[in-house]
């Protein structure tokens, strides 16, 4: 059932050009930064060469990229989820799934799924991208590993958090508008959290995915992104099941 | 059996109370007609024998089984045509058709002629591939009905089918839903009275969250009442004050 309904996000996400034109550009906006990245490693690389233990491509060209690939999906999330509940809810279209014999938790996590598989995507064009350089360099495979994962595990947060948002509403704008204001206070918290150190960077997300972008895979990082997700998706079936109740 | 039955079902939306205390019956092969003004909790009624919203007392039986014990078993008899058909505009109308197969778990070998079945049956035959978005009122409402009977499902409800058509489209529609009525149980809300005398087996008529009347069609022809004059005397008329 999961899957069947994954399934059909995707379909009804690849028919619209919403989800071309977001690769299309979250692609460009990545590419471009890596050919920046490349042009640097290239000027400096004869200073790189003095050094002891220099940095190598990895960490120089492709651990940048992730880092933004991972702001670009968070930009991203808003439109996507805004798709899952509220517009299905805008559209009438909710009664179609609620009526058939699904349960809820299948409901919503085969929503998070489609969504995460068309996120896998791009984690995988930018991991291309980064194996492109193969070609004239050797390349920090555990360092490209822990990037994807990290990208990956901040990713299902994101859209988790939207799914959630989006239960809440049946206006798709503001379900947008709802994600991205989310997003954003848990990125300023990254900001505050630079500046006095405090106990707030543990609640930053960003914050927890530094380490995987410098190649640690700490295991209380793994836990605080995978209780984000979880709490999200817990919620949003809460909120969907409270609403056939009192709604 | 009964196909449906619905004990005291009652549903208050804050200090509102949309219907109250309905009791409904479907037997087995039967096409019900359920009437009401609009606001009378029709909508409500069926979106509770549905699933849809959890009645706030009251207890709902599908073919037996129990809707809130069992709401996963009971659905799989129920197939349901909302008052806005529920259509992904985006999809083909096969695509649309099979994932509501799917989705009523229907075996991935019978998926190809349950979907051959019900477009010959709602005659979506030469539009399949077609966007739903694209075509016609009456035709999306076809496919709504479609969407509805594609797991040839025991009791089909279906709340204002007619609203929005032509009259060559209604007259196609109503053939459609009278063949259905052989093979299924049906509800049928609808505010067209000669609709309900020409193919419903009995009438009920709800009134400010109450069921107000109920009679079958033949008896209400043996007794030589007219529909309509029953209709606005009972929905007419003030109700006495509100019992708390």
């Amino acid at each position: 059932m999961i899957l069947i309904i994954a399934n059909k996000e995707l379909k009804t996400l690849f028919a619209s050009p919403l989800a071309w034109t977001l690769l299309a550009l979250m692609q460009l906006v990545l590419a471009w930064i890596f050919l920046g990245r490349l042009d640097a490693f290239l000027e400096i690389q004869s200073q790189l060469i003095q050094i002891a233990n220099p940095p190598g491509v990895t960490e120089v060209i492709a651990a940048p990229v992730f880092a933004m690939a991972a702001v670009v999906l968070m930009m991203a999330t808003p439109l996507l989820t805004m798709k899952l509940i509220a517009e299905e809810r805008h559209n009438n279209t909710m009664t179609f799934l609620l009526s058939a014999p699904v349960s809820i938790t299948d409901i919503v996590l085969g929503k998070f799924l489609g969504l995460m598989i068309f996120f896998s995507t791009v984690i995988g064009l930018v991991l291309a991208l980064s194996i492109s350089l193969l070609a004239g360099s050797s390349l920090d495979f555990g360092l490209l590993l822990s990037n994807t994962t990290g990208v990956f595990l901040i990713a299902a947060c994101f859209a988790s958090l939207g799914l959630f948002i989006s239960c809440l509403t049946a206006q798709p704008a503001i379900a947008a508008a709802g994600a991205l204001g989310a997003l954003l206070l848990l990125w300023a918290v990254d900001i505050a959290a630079n500046e006095i150190n405090s106990f707030l960077g543990f609640f930053s997300l960003l914050k927890h995915f530094e380490n995987f972008n410098r190649g640690i895979i700490d295991s209380s990082d793994l836990v605080y992104f995978i209780l984000f997700t979880l709490t999200f998706l817990v919620l949003s079936i809460r909120k969907l099941d409270g609403e056939r109740l009192r709604g | 059996m009964l196909t449906i039955s619905a004990c005291n079902l009652s549903r208050n939306f804050g200090t509102y109370t949309a219907v109250r205390g309905v009791n409904l019956e479907l037997n087995n092969g039967e096409v019900l007609g359920f009437l009401g003004p609009n606001g009378a909790g029709k909508s409500t009624t069926m979106r509770m024998l549905t699933g849809n919203l959890a009645p706030s007392s009251g207890s709902v039986k599908i073919c037996g089984v129990d809707l809130l014990d069992d709401p996963l078993g009971a659905k799989k008899h129920i197939g349901y045509l909302p008052e806005t058909p529920p259509l992904y505009r985006e999809l083909t109308v096969n695509e649309y058709l099979l994932l509501a197969a799917k989705l009523h778990r229907i075996n991935n070998n019978k998926l190809l002629s349950a979907l051959e079945a019900v477009k010959l049956q709602c005659g979506l035959i030469d539009v399949g591939k077609n966007l739903i978005g694209s075509l016609s009122k009456g035709y999306q409402q076809r496919v709504g009905i479609a969407q509805a009977i594609i797991h040839s499902p025991k009791a089909v409800i279906l709340d204002e089918p007619t609203v929005g058509l032509d009259p060559n489209q209604m007259r196609e529609i109503l053939f459609l839903i009278r063949e259905l009525g052989t093979s299924h149980s049906v509800v049928l809300s609808t505010h067209i009275l000669t609709v309900v005398e020409s193919i419903c087996d009995r009438v009920q008529i709800m009134h400010q969250g109450q069921m107000v009347f109920t009679d079958t069609i033949i008896s209400l022809k043996q007794k030589k009442i007219n529909l309509e004059e029953i209709f606005s005397q009972l929905t007419l008329k003030r109700t006495p004050e509100k019992k708390t």
